[in-house]
């Protein structure tokens, strides 16, 4: 067994383990805290896989950005845990019954030699001096610069959309409105008596 | 060596785990959002995957827009979240039927 696979083996096993406890474990902070590390195994697959960019974007972006996020809202709610784990039992053999087939399924389609080192060889690694972003950025600034900026948009859109989600107006709170306060004329604030003289000089 | 099939093997894994995380905790919304981002890995470790053995680095370019989207699905997600615990006091997706359906 060559070094190679003894990490795979290992981040690929430490990564199961991790998403078995995000799905079973009982405290949602727990759970958030496993998918870090169910993300890290990853992205340290990913540069098994000369993956570079991806792998230093995914714990950059997922467990920097997203899951910070997660454990961020997770811990502001208060959330009753006995009554989310209510029925958990019962559903676990239909669950696991559904899982267990699917791998099986799965297991039965990929392990065809079609896939195997015979018919797709592992590929010679690259050279010291080849760049996977430069790589990866001649391609997504050529071929893909519209799903790119599509994906800019969409970002954006996502911003404003959880903006406003979020955003909240409180009755009792008082608050100008600036066209109002722009458009008011004088005599709306003054009101000009003509009054006569009370005492004769 | 590592053959191509070990990678999609884990990923395929890696997927039912997070189809058995929704059936089992289909009650936290928090728990459900995790699942879907598992699932998510799961794809994207076979497109990475795929790109290596092909040699094609276009498979890259699809994990970045799925990250991309992800990102946004899970902001977008906890908004949603964040409105139904102050509306509701409940994450509970049993108390979510409000709109009898």
């Amino acid at each position: 067994m060559g070094f190679e696979q003894i990490l795979f083996y290992f981040f690929a096993g430490v990564l199961l383990f991790a998403a078995t406890m995000v799905i079973t474990i009982r405290n949602p902070v727990k759970s958030a805290l496993f998918l870090v590390l169910a993300f890290f195994n990853a992205a340290a697959l990913w540069i098994l896989l000369e993956a570079e960019f991806l792998a230093i974007v995914l714990v950059l972006v997922y467990v920097g950005a997203v899951m910070v996020l997660f454990l961020f809202v997770v811990m502001m709610l208060d959330i009753n845990l006995a009554k989310l784990r209510e029925g958990f039992g019962e559903y676990l053999p239909y669950g696991g019954l559904v899982a267990v087939l699917l791998v099986i399924e799965l297991v039965v389609v990929l392990n065809s030699p079609q896939f195997g080192l015979g018919e797709m060889p592992d590929p010679v690694g690259q050279a010291a001096d080849y760049s996977n972003t430069r790589e990866l950025g001649l391609l997504l600034y050529t071929t893909y610069v519209y799903p790119f900026e599509i994906a800019a948009l969409l970002l954006l859109v996502a911003i404003i959309a959880a903006i406003v989600l979020t955003m909240r107006k409180r009755k009792d709170t008082r608050y100008q409105n600036p066209a109002q306060q722009m458009s008011v004329q004088a005599k709306d604030r003054l009101r000009v008596v003509k009054m006569p003289a009370e005492r004769k000089s | 060596m590592v053959a191509l099939n070990d990678y999609l093997i884990l990923g395929a894994i890696l997927f039912a785990l997070s189809v058995m995380g929704i059936v089992l905790n289909r009650k936290s919304v928090v728990i459900l959002l995790m699942s879907i981002e598992l699932m998510l890995l799961a794809v994207n470790m076979n497109f990475v995957a795929f790109s290596h053995y092909l040699g094609d680095i276009g498979g890259q370019v699809f994990v970045f827009f799925i990250l991309t989207v992800a990102a946004a699905e899970a902001s977008i997600g906890l908004a949603i979240l964040i409105v139904l615990f102050r509306n509701r006091q409940t994450i509970n997706v049993e108390d979510l039927d409000s709109l009898k359906g």
